[in-house]
């Protein structure tokens, strides 16, 4: 009686999960019937993958392009996200993007790894060797740079050249990683942490077009407003730096070798000049949002002035900081004569690019868990960090890297790819990786935002011994160029 | 105090073994092989297979690999979901044999390896046929299976297969590779025994694994001799089991039981333990090679298990059955090899 309540229920569809009575065939059919139109059809008809990646910039790209690529992952089916267009560059453009990424030595192997160095630097990036960072309030200066010369510090990139790498790179492996262009999401349903009744356990992703896929694991690379991060509540710190920067490419005033990267401390935010070849570099002006404003309204002639005064006016300089540091730089080279390098002088900028002037704001957020039940968090999804060091992308090559390795190996051990363990290895590296790295910049930032005489004349003793430790400054750099 | 420790570890593979068995005692009422003693005990329970209830005699093979959870009864998927909310929590009450994965994944996966090429990266496994014996929910059967292989996991509690079977229905790798049959292993024994009689068809396994079930045997002789008898000629046998010694006596029984008496009194025999010497002899007089022995240690802190050179609570050992018509010299060279890529693990 019971069982024939329940069928009878199950025809009407409101019971539609009750089904299978063995002893009334009948019913069981139609109630079947009336599941695989519904929740049956749900499952089967969207398709399981193993790892989701949310999000094709430069960070998801690399991720999907690294997954494809390893071979414990090989017949895993891997799928990448992206809102927008597929971007295609088969002619490098005659002109610079602004937007440009400082890339490590470490980010260079990874994505040489992956095959896609050798198209960047086919088609266009520029390295540097040495990076000179002084005050704008004082003549204290640190420079970094490799021994004699030789090696690398880094490389400036433009992010559409990396991102058009990527996609090349994508296209060879389209066996191994599924990509969806102009696919945005619309929905996330997460699974519970213990399966429960009726629960599909895998992360579902619902798209615009109304296609839902399911992914063993979820990887969020979809920036810093990343919509996994919000849709999940995972705490963020974050603070507005009340900054914008602006952004253009810079024309010399004369042809230099121009392989170093200026950057200078102004009370109002850091500018930094960073190479693109022998004539052009690319600005970076950290400031207040009233003077990005201000800038980009001015014509360019004083645009350009603007941008010479703050990389060689005294004006910040005051007379007791000066004789200050000039007494703590004598007392310290009377010490370690040979320690320490001479201060040069940037290229003086001659024009802009045109239509190269552009804004934008500038914020800082630190996602306080990386990871969810079978989500992971990657770049600025995960961490957002002031332009000042040129840390941000490299960030997020880095967690490319960790979260590579051990999927790699979950892999070879046969795990479920979106278990907790090996999600919580990752968390575990690159929280103790980024943080300290994030904290250094913001540090900065805040150390050089005032011109409060006590302040200028610590950072200037710090910045000069500093300057004259090379032990110390080695340790930095490798730190940087993870 | 670190005495201590090793009581709540032992202590909680106890009582993961205990929850198994109180499941067979409420889940199968209508059956009377309810434990490996029992079934061990009586062999002929094999010829009672017609007889068992409905549920039981659908799960042939066939409709084993092909189950989904909507074939069967929502009360009953219900339970297996509750069931399998335990069984796959890794931090919950079977963290300590979800952490031995890491372990005994790639001692299993290694070895294989050592004898046969993987021909796919990504599935190394692939093409070989392993029976998890006891597998439970499925825990070490998926990530068998995961890596290629195909597995069949038995295990008489028909709650734990159910579980395995539902978990692992959702996942589209495993969906074709893995299967589960609620039947012990005399019994698979025996109907390859009539298989082979009646079409001569070869379904024999590439490896065999008994991962923390030899400990609830009561005959161990048969169990060895079934394995043999389902083993391929020169396939592998993976054994992981707790040492019969006075430490594991003292934090098994002393403390587990009597002092804190989580464990009920008398779940657990310590006359069933056994000794990874009295283990080896027992697989050699039934036509096996042992390669090798390794001791596993079990961290309570950090959760984890490590290779240890000391056999005293806990130990993995690998054997293999011998040809038929064995080469000598071919014999030799893998045992050494196997030899070399044990040492790797310490």
């Amino acid at each position: 009686m019971h069982k024939l309540t329940r069928a009878t229920v199950a025809l009407n569809g409101l019971g539609r999960c009750l089904i299978a009575e063995k002893h009334l065939s009948a019913f069981k059919i139609i109630s079947r019937g009336l599941v695989s139109t519904d929740h049956e059809g749900d499952s089967s008809k969207s398709e399981v993958y193993d790892v989701v990646i949310s999000g094709g910039g430069m960070v998801g790209s690399a991720m999907a392009c690294s997954l494809g690529m390893d071979p414990n992952l090989e017949g895993k089916k891997i799928l990448l996200l992206e809102a927008g267009n597929k971007k295609v560059m088969d002619k490098v453009p005659d002109t610079y993007s602004t937007r440009v990424s400082s890339i490590s030595p470490g980010s260079a192997t990874l994505l040489s790894g992956i095959g896609v160095w050798e198209n960047i630097t086919k088609m266009r990036c520029k390295p540097y060797k040495k990076m000179q960072v002084w005050d704008a309030c004082s003549d204290a200066l640190i420079t970094f740079d490799k021994e004699n010369l030789e090696e690398e510090m880094a490389y400036i990139v433009e992010n559409d050249v990396v991102v058009a790498a990527l996609t090349k790179q994508l296209d060879s492996l389209s066996d191994n990683v599924q990509v969806k262009y102009r696919s945005k999401v619309v929905k996330y349903t997460w699974p519970m942490p213990h399966q429960s009744v009726e629960s599909i356990p895998w992360v579902q992703v619902m798209l615009a077009n109304g296609e839902t896929v399911q992914t063993k694991l979820l990887i969020g690379a979809d920036g810093p407003n990343s919509m996994v991060r919000r849709e999940l509540r995972i705490p963020t710190v974050k603070w507005n730096y009340d900054q914008s920067a602006v952004v253009a490419v810079l024309h010399l005033s004369e042809p230099t070798e121009n392989n170093v990267a200026w950057q200078r401390f102004l009370p109002t935010g850091p500018i930094a000049m960073l190479p693109l070849s022998d004539t052009e570099s690319s600005l970076v002006w950290s400031t207040s949002h009233r003077l990005a404003e201000e800038l980009l309204e001015l014509d360019e002639e004083s645009f350009v002035d603007a941008i010479n005064s703050a990389f060689w006016s005294n004006e910040n300089q005051s007379e007791l900081i000066e004789t200050a540091g000039s007494l703590f730089r004598g007392a310290l080279s009377a010490i370690m004569p040979s320690a320490g390098s001479p201060r040069q002088l940037p290229p003086s900028v001659a024009g802009i690019g045109k239509k190269t002037r552009v804004m934008f704001p500038l914020g800082m957020g630190h996602a306080s868990e990386y990871i969810r039940h079978r989500v992971a968090l990657i770049g600025d999804a995960a961490h957002r960090v002031h332009p000042l060091a040129g840390q941000g992308a490299n960030l997020g090559f880095g967690d490319v890297a960790c979260l590579t390795q051990l999927l790699s190996q979950a892999a070879f051990n046969g795990k479920d790819l979106g278990a907790i363990q090996h999600l919580l290895e990752y968390e575990t590296e690159r929280q103790r990786h980024n943080l300290p790295m994030m904290a250094a910049v913001d540090l900065m930032k805040r150390l050089y935002s005032t011109n409060a005489a006590p302040v200028v004349l610590l950072r200037t003793f710090g910045l000069q011994a500093t300057n004259m430790l090379p032990a110390l400054k080695e340790q930095i750099m490798a730190f940087a160029s993870k | 105090m670190y005495s201590n420790k090793f009581g709540r570890l032992v202590l909680g593979l106890y009582s993961r073994k205990q929850s198994s068995v109180c499941g067979i005692a409420q889940g199968c009422a209508g059956r009377s092989s309810f434990s490996w003693t029992a079934v061990c005990k009586e062999r002929t329970l094999r010829l009672q297979r017609g007889g068992c209830p409905e549920s039981h005699a659908a799960s042939s093979q066939i409709s084993s690999r092909s189950a989904s959870h909507t074939t069967v009864d929502p009360d009953e998927v219900r339970r297996f979901q509750s069931l399998s909310g335990k069984w796959w929590d890794e931090q919950g009450e079977f963290a300590a044999l979800h952490a031995m994965n890491d372990l005994r994944v790639p001692f299993i996966r290694d070895n294989l390896l050592s004898v046969h090429r993987a021909r796919h990266p990504g599935r190394p496994l692939a093409g070989l046929t392993i029976l998890d014996v006891g597998c439970g929910g499925g825990l070490l059967t998926e990530p068998l299976g995961r890596l290629g292989a195909e597995v069949l996991g038995i295990d008489p509690v028909e709650d734990s297969i159910g579980t395995a079977r539902l978990h692992s229905s959702y996942d589209p790798d495993l969906r074709d590779r893995v299967s589960y049959k609620a039947c012990s292993l005399e019994e698979l024994s025996a109907e390859e025994e009539e298989g082979e009689s009646e079409e001569l068809e070869v379904s024999q396994y590439d490896a065999i694994v008994a991962s923390e079930v030899v400990e609830h045997l009561a005959d161990l002789e048969t169990f060895a001799f079934c394995c043999s008898n389902v083993l391929k000629p020169g396939g592998s046998l993976f054994i992981t089991t707790i040492n019969k010694t006075n430490l594991s006596y003292a934090l098994g029984i002393v403390v587990a039981e009597q002092l804190l008496r989580i464990v009920p009194s008398g779940t657990h025999d310590w006359e069933k333990f056994i000794s990874p010497e009295e283990l080896e002899r027992l697989l050699e007089s039934n036509g096996f090679s042992v390669q090798s022995v390794q001791g596993m240690l079990y961290n309570p802190l950090s959760g984890a298990w490590s290779w240890t050179n000391s056999t005293a609570i806990n130990y993995a050992l690998h054997a293999v059955k011998v040809r038929d018509d064995p080469l000598p010299d071919q014999t030799e060279e893998s045992s050494s090899y196997q030899d070399g890529s044990a040492d790797t693990h310490r």
